[in-house]
């Protein structure tokens, strides 16, 4: 079994959900678009992540195999739904901004997927670092293209204005493709080639080789 | 032979040890551009033919020019036209510096319009040359591989697909886009699945809407607008150009799409030398043809682009130029022959359809063919798999 240290940390760069894993890309297109609603999210998933593991870890003795996805969609729903009416209560704005995509949680690969794959094996405190940790690193890249897209399409961070716009009388022309969300899948692109660099060991094996050019006496 | 003799001199500087080791690539684009390279693949592809992809490439980027010079002409044309409308004696930028002194600004003539013109084009294409030149000799020496005369033909494509007040910043931006994301990460010339020209396009498109569209950024003058005659037919006005002054270009728009005369002329040294393939751009224009006139049948009551018909289709917006220059691009375009017709096919299909059906997009050609592009692929599987199917059947 793996210290609780590695469980929190490994995630976070050498495992990471979205860059190696490629899981929770939805949710990273759909509320990068700013700073503010981004760290709401990162804070949602944080919480769900880290109790669903908790919670099933908890009952995972008990769960009769045939229907533990079923058992393991009823806590997570349960949890997305207590964070979801309390952003409504707390911040009707924001939760206005996140629209559906805080109820989608519930779809979000990462939660599912750590549910299943730790905490249905590994004692309930390990389960939810476990959680806490995957959810941080999911938290880590979204917060890093929400900084992007943010900076360069509105010219702002947190709704402060760092780039003034030529609309508004400064130098910066916006750069409008950066609110389209598909600019999210190549800031997450950027990013797994950036960890790749860094961290050789996560560049998969080419399918085939090409043949190096040869000078045309060695060739003969 | 003097400069090859000057070209093995410094060829030490440059090899394994040299002092000028990482400018390697560099020497060898110029080496091989010049002479015909020494090297040859070691593996199991032997085609003896002197025609190598720095030829076809330079003869794309030679072909280029036409449109380049009728384009410059038709720019000049109507800045010139513009200012005289304005009452301006002298464009407001760094240009006057030299346009002062060459030209007075004359739309009659055709010294001040090719000159005032090639004021916006030049500076705009050494921008992207640079810009991009940089980025793919860094991948090059990094990865150890060649610079590729594709980038000529990229660089200049590119260039001719933006309108003429086009910031030159903003080109760089382009061109560095298309050039590392649509091409480089996918391992280079020959790997990318997409055309880095067009990808860079549309990458500038979506990022500065307001710069690469509407009405104010076709005429290279401050402060006037004048809308293409496709952006008018897509709001249902007159055309504002007849078919022969849109045939020979005589209309605002970006550099290179303007003059379906000139992109025709280049698009015969291109079928004559054997360059472009004739199967795709034929399937473009029977897919453009039969799509046009469906559209045409059909008829619409409120969405004026269904009368359009396929005579104008051919020379309004980038149809032409995209037809002949960019669909026909030999890596992302479908390598089988009967690939390539189908391949042909759906660009001209696509491209009236979001002219004609999508109001957002007045112009459909980049994004036809950058569909085009990505099911290339698919289209040549699907052809290899029915050939070997029709052959195993005969067995």
């Amino acid at each position: 079994m793996s210290s609780p240290k590695e469980v929190l940390l490994n995630p976070i760069f050498n495992n990471n959900p979205i860059a190696l894993q490629v899981l929770g890309i939805c949710s990273a297109l759909a509320v990068t678009v700013n700073m503010t609603t981004t760290l709401v999210m990162c804070a949602a998933v944080i919480f769900v992540t880290t109790m669903s593991n908790f919670a099933v870890s908890l009952i995972r003795n008990h769960i009769p195999n045939s229907i533990r996805i079923i058992v393991q969609m009823t806590i997570i729903a349960s949890l997305v739904i207590v964070v979801d009416q309390v952003l409504q209560a707390v911040a009707y704005e924001i939760s206005k901004a996140l629209s559906v995509f805080v109820g989608l949680i519930i779809t979000n690969c990462i939660v599912m997927g750590r549910a299943e794959a730790f905490a249905m094996k590994n004692p309930p405190i390990l389960s939810a670092i476990d959680g806490f940790g995957n959810a941080l690193g999911y938290s880590v890249i979204l917060v890093g293209v929400a900084f992007f897209r943010e900076l360069f399409g509105s010219g702002t961070l947190m709704g402060f204005e760092i780039l003034p716009k030529v609309t508004e009388g400064g130098w910066y022309a916006a750069n409008g493709f950066m609110l389209l969300p598909p600019s999210a899948f190549f800031l997450i692109g950027l990013f797994i080639w950036a960890i790749r660099a860094f961290k050789s060991d996560q560049v998969e094996e080419a399918e085939y080789k090409i043949a190096d050019n040869v000078q045309y006496k060695e060739a003969l | 032979m003097g400069l090859r003799s000057f070209m093995d001199g410094i060829a030490p500087n440059f090899e394994k040890g040299g002092k000028l080791q990482a400018f390697y690539p560099v020497y060898e684009a110029i080496d091989t551009a010049l002479y015909t390279p020494s090297y040859t693949t070691g593996g199991a592809s032997h085609v003896r033919d002197h025609l190598n992809l720095k030829r076809i490439m330079m003869t794309v980027w030679l072909a280029a020019f036409i449109p380049v010079l009728v384009g410059s002409y038709f720019t000049g044309y109507y800045a010139n036209g513009a200012m005289a409308e304005l009452g301006m004696t002298s464009v407001d930028n760094w240009r006057s510096v030299f346009l002062d002194t060459l030209t007075a600004y004359n739309p009659a003539s055709v010294w001040d319009n090719v000159v005032h013109g090639l004021a916006y084009f030049i500076p705009l294409y050494i921008t992207v040359f640079v810009a991009g030149i940089i980025f793919e000799a860094w991948f090059a020496s990094k990865r150890g591989h060649e610079i590729n005369e594709g980038y000529f033909v990229t660089s200049i494509l590119f260039t001719l697909t933006l309108p003429a007040s086009t910031p030159l910043w903003m080109a760089a931006v382009g061109i560095i886009f298309g050039v590392v994301l649509g091409k480089e990460v996918f391992g280079g010339t020959g790997k990318n699945f997409l055309n880095p020209a067009l990808t860079g396009r549309a990458f500038l498109y979506f990022a500065y809407p307001a710069q690469m569209s509407g009405d104010a950024v076709w005429v290279a003058v401050d402060g006037y607008t004048r809308a293409t005659p496709l952006g008018n037919a897509a709001l249902g006005e007159d055309y504002g150009v007849s078919w022969f002054n849109a045939f020979v270009g005589n209309m605002p728009g970006s550099f290179g799409e303007t003059s379906t005369l000139a992109i025709l002329i280049a698009a015969c040294i291109l079928l004559a030398t054997r360059i472009a393939s004739w199967r795709v751009m034929l399937g473009v224009l029977l897919g453009m043809v039969a799509t046009a006139g469906l559209f045409n049948l059909i008829g619409s009551d409120d969405n004026p682009m269904f009368g359009m018909t396929p005579m104008w289709h051919l020379v309004l917006g980038g149809f032409a130029f995209g037809a002949v220059f960019m669909a026909t691009d030999p890596v992302s375009a479908a390598m089988t022959n009967r690939g390539r017709l189908f391949y042909g096919l759906l660009i001209g299909f696509m491209c009236v359809l979001i002219r004609v059906v999508n109001p957002a997009f007045p112009e459909g050609m980049m994004l036809a063919i950058l569909f085009g592009n990505l099911f290339a692929p698919l289209i040549d599987h699907s052809v290899v798999q029915g050939n070997i199917k029709r052959r195993l059947a005969r067995v």
